[in-house]
Parts: structure tokens; C-alpha cells; sequence
């Protein structure tokens, strides 16, 4: 069964139609990269999917599950979202273990106490910083407590948006490699979007590339590695990013 | 070679804390030639203090030190504010990381930019507005007489940071100092901006310092690159030679960037207690 499918999406905001006619099918424990420039409707699409663009048309289902507009706390429990900027989407004035426990909480599930130091631990987190506030800990590290965030209510869906555009290389390295291993570990489903190719190379099974709010080549990750897309646009796209300066 | 455009020894920028001093750039030397330079480094490695440090933009109580800090026969540690003003934006200039935050946002772009000519040189109106469009023009904005008039909120990231580089480059600055100049943009946008930064520096034989922490793109773009790691200088090489780099952060820094032809099924993470006493 698909985790993740997408079925002729219109996307809008107000009166501006940014995604147009979207089909997409997202197998379960896969992870599947969607990329383009900037204003392609990559990212709108992923907030279409956990609920934050209501204005869509369409059908959106998870695991065979057709989404409704409202807000879904069952849904939200099976797919959540991490965000680009680790400095933005954390409340300043909330710890490390508040924000953990504030989904538990919210679901009415008990167990915080244990639940968070075992997900702290599961991010690479040091329990130590369990009571510390978001501007005591470094980018990566609040990247690491908004991945444990959303991880909270075992989701089977994990929705990334652009997860290390906002972090140094050497930084990038380790939470690449941390979503990777959760994924492995807790079988989990990606969404992966950015601009960043490379990243899609190292953590992507398949990837869509999109262009002016409509996909226009889907891909395996292998055509990304030896340079086989067939669209001319995707090949710019590679091309440019392969050699950025060279004119 | 002429006689370098900047030359600096043993900078040191310091920052009092309650908890004792800090030294955040601690004894960098390196001279800046008609060239391109790149200083690569990670967040909090003293890249971005070095370079506003030139320009002496380094707020009390921090503090700046150096054996030597001379541009173009200047010291910049000892000249007056009033000499200062005479140089920032005239002849060494800054590009900023994101065109939103850098930007004026209530003065059209076209008065932005033509305010760095009105200081620096003083020129009848017309003509300011005339070279102000020319500028447009060479950072390929398609329709200058109507970006003239634009305020920066209706402009994309990358015509922002197009505006930016025009505004820095309307003086004609002898350096222009990068700072991340294209990490807020899209790959595709970022080609097109440094090719353009690449045109108009070669053109007008500028030197430039580019500073960064994308290794590819420096490597890509630079002659010559700086490594920084916590405050100091570890490496420095030719930007062709990178791969021989011989410094174990340098090393661990290019092999934790993935590839396009990734293959390798975790990327390798710095190990910093190896170089940490060092």
C-alpha cells in the first residue's frame, strides 16, 4: 500500500494557484525527495499534506486514508513535519522537555518521563539538556530536538522540509545521518524537500522535480547519480547544481 | 606582483564575557592581492569577524588587535572615524548574507543605491540616476526603470541580492568583502549572482574576500582559499589543490559534504577531540 498518495492536487493561496494538478504515490518506507527553485510549490505541497494550506482541491490520502480539512488528531499522530529553520520553529520560552511533552500531552498519552529522555536519546541529544531553552543550544542541536519533537507520537510519516539548508556542512553531515538511521530503525516514510541535490542522493530512494507548481519528471535516484533524467528542465537543474559558477 | 591591496598580521578580535574574555579571531595574517579570495569555516570559527574587523565594524566592547592592518598604505587601526567613513562603501564594500535584512526598507532601490554615489562622489541628480540604471543594467535586471522605483519587499531573494551587489559595487571599491553573499538564495539563482559578482570584479580588477562555508563553492569560485577553524588559520592552499589538503579538519570538512553520486551509506562526521589540543 502507498503511505503517502496524491491524487490531481490544485493547490492555492487566496486567489494564486501555486500547485497545479499534482499526482503522486509514495510507497511505504520510502524516502522520496521533491525538488525545485524556490516558489516551485515544493514546499507547499508538504504543508498541504500535514494540514497548514487548507486550500486545496483534489484527493490526499495516507495509507489509503482520505485526509479531511480539519484538523485530524489521528492523522497528525501518523504524519508530522520538521521544518528548515531550527531557529524559527521552536518556542524560545519552552525547554527541550517541554516541547517533547507537549505532543504527548496533547494526545493525552501518558509517560512523558520516560518518553523523552529514551527520544532525547534516540536523537543524539545529551540528557542534560533536557531542561535547557532553545537559545543554549546550538543549530544542529534544535534541528535534532525538532526531529525528536515530531517523532514523539510515532508517526509512520515524516514530513522534511528543507532540514539542513539552515546548518553548517559539518553539522549537515550528522543530522543526514541521524534521519537515516531513525528511518531505518523506526520505518519510517520521507518526504524530502529541497534544493540541495546531493542530499537527495545520499537519503533518496526516488525524487520528483518540480517546476512552476506542476512535477515534471519522476525519477529514480540512480538517474540523479549518473546524470539519466530525461527532461531538459530537470537536466538544467542537475547541471547547475553540479557546476555552479562555471559559465 | 604590485604591492598587496590588504595586508593583515596577528588580528585578534576579542569579547569581554562575565565569565572572562573570549578571543574569537586569534592572530590571522593573510594578504589580498587583485585576486579572489575565499575563507571557509564553520558557524563560530571567526569568518565573518574577520572580515567586518577590515572595516572596523566591530562594536564596543569588542575588541580588535593586529600587528598590522593596512589597505592601500592606510592603517585602518589608527585612522579616524572620519578617514573610516571615507573608506567603508567607497573603496573596500560589503556584500551581506540575506538582501532582506540589508536592505533599507523604506527607500525605493533606486535611491539606495544612488545614495552610496551621493556620499562618496557628488554628482548632479541626473546623473546619479543615469549611473544607477546603467549598474542595474550590468547585475542583468531586466527592467531597471521599473526596479528603480521598486521598494525591496517586491523584489525575489535574488534580485534583492542583485541590488545589494550593485549597491556595493556603484563606487567602484578597490575590495569587496562577500559575506555568504549567495546562501539565501536557490542553486539556480546562485550560478547566475556569482557569475556576475565574477564578471564585474575581473572587469574592474577588484580584490575580493569571500567568505563562506560552502567548501564546493569556494573551491569553484576562488583563487585562493583560507581554512578557519576557532579563530585561526588552519590551512591555506590553492583553490585547485583542495583535494590535497593535508589538515585533518580540512579533510573531514570536504568528505562530510554529500555527493552528487552519493553512494556511501553514512557520511563521515568530524572527529574534533583529533585536532582539538593542536
Amino acid at each position: 500500500m502507498n503511505a503517502i498518495s496524491l491524487r490531481n492536487v490544485d493547490i492555492a493561496y487566496g486567489d494564486t494557484r501555486v500547485v497545479e494538478d499534482l499526482s503522486l504515490d509514495v510507497a511505504e518506507g520510502e524516502c522520496f525527495g521533491l525538488v525545485g527553485e524556490s516558489g516551485s510549490g515544493k514546499s507547499t505541497v508538504l504543508r498541504a499534506v500535514t494540514g497548514l494550506a487548507p486550500d486545496w482541491t483534489g484527493e490526499i490520502s495516507l495509507f489509503g486514508q482520505p485526509r479531511g480539512k480539519a484538523i485530524d488528531r489521528k492523522f497528525a499522530a501518523l504524519c508530522q513535519m520538521v521544518f528548515q529553520d531550527p531557529y524559527g520553529s521552536l518556542h524560545p520560552r519552552q525547554t527541550v522537555d517541554a516541547a517533547l511533552s507537549e505532543p504527548l500531552a496533547i494526545h493525552g498519552l501518558g509517560g512523558a518521563d520516560t518518553r523523552v529522555p529514551e527520544m532525547m536519546a534516540a536523537c543524539g541529544l545529551d540528557p542534560r539538556f533536557r531542561f535547557r531553552l532553545p537559545h543554549q543550544l546550538s543549530g544542529g542541536q534544535r534541528q535534532r530536538v525538532a526531529i525528536a519533537r515530531a517523532l514523539m507520537l510515532k508517526p509512520k510519516i515524516l514530513l522534511l522540509d528543507e532540514p539542513t539548508s539552515a546548518l553548517d556542512v559539518s553539522v549537515q553531515a550528522e543530522i543526514l545521518n541521524l534521519l537515516k538511521r531513525l528511518r531505518r530503525e523506526q520505518k519510517l516514510t520521507y518526504i524530502l524537500v529541497t534544493h540541495d541535490l546531493p542530499v537527495v542522493s545520499f537519503l533518496c530512494d526516488r525524487l520528483a522535480v518540480m517546476r512552476q507548481g506542476r512535477v515534471v519528471e519522476v525519477a529514480p535516484v540512480e538517474a540523479l547519480r549518473h546524470n539519466a533524467m530525461t527532461h531538459p528542465y530537470a537536466r538544467e537543474l542537475v547541471e547547475k547544481s553540479a557546476n555552479r559558477v562555471s559559465a | 606582483m604590485t604591492a598587496p591591496l590588504l595586508e593583515v598580521a596577528n588580528l585578534r578580535v576579542r569579547f569581554p564575557t562575565p565569565t572572562g574574555t573570549v578571543e574569537v579571531v586569534r592572530g590571522v595574517s593573510f594578504t589580498l592581492g587583485r585576486e579572489r579570495l575565499g575563507i571557509v569555516g564553520e558557524s563560530g570559527s571567526g569568518k565573518s569577524l574577520t572580515g567586518r574587523s577590515i572595516l572596523r565594524l566591530i562594536r564596543k566592547p569588542g575588541e580588535v588587535t593586529a600587528d598590522r592592518l593596512r589597505f592601500e598604505g592606510i592603517d585602518l587601526l589608527s585612522a579616524s572615524e572620519w578617514q573610516m567613513r571615507g573608506i567603508r562603501g567607497a573603496r573596500i564594500s560589503m556584500v551581506m548574507q540575506d538582501p532582506k535584512f540589508s536592505l533599507n526598507p523604506v527607500m525605493t532601490v533606486g535611491e539606495q543605491i544612488g545614495e552610496a554615489l551621493a556620499v562618496h562622489e557628488h554628482l548632479p541628480r541626473r546623473q546619479i540616476r543615469s549611473r544607477v540604471l546603467e549598474m542595474l543594467e550590468a547585475v542583468q535586471i531586466r527592467d531597471p526603470q521599473r526596479v528603480f522605483g521598486l521598494y525591496p519587499h517586491e523584489l525575489s531573494g535574488g534580485m534583492g541580492q542583485r541590488v545589494m551587489i550593485a549597491m556595493m559595487l556603484i563606487p567602484e571599491p578597490s575590495i569587496l568583502i562577500a559575506d555568504e553573499p549567495t546562501s539565501a538564495l536557490d542553486v539556480s539563482v546562485q550560478g547566475e549572482v556569482l557569475r556576475l559578482m565574477n564578471d564585474l570584479i575581473t572587469r574592474k580588477g577588484m580584490g575580493l574576500i569571500f567568505i563562506s562555508h560552502d567548501l564546493h563553492l569556494v573551491s569553484q569560485f576562488c583563487d585562493r582559499i583560507l581554512v578557519m577553524y576557532r579563530g585561526r588559520i588552519v590551512e591555506e592552499c590553492a583553490a585547485g589543490e583542495l583535494d590535497r589538503a593535508t589538515h585533518p579538519y580540512t579533510r573531514g570538512l570536504i568528505a562530510s559534504v554529500p555527493r552528487m553520486d552519493e553512494t556511501r551509506a553514512e557520511l563521515p562526521v568530524l572527529d574534533r577531540s583529533q585536532w582539538e589540543q593542536a
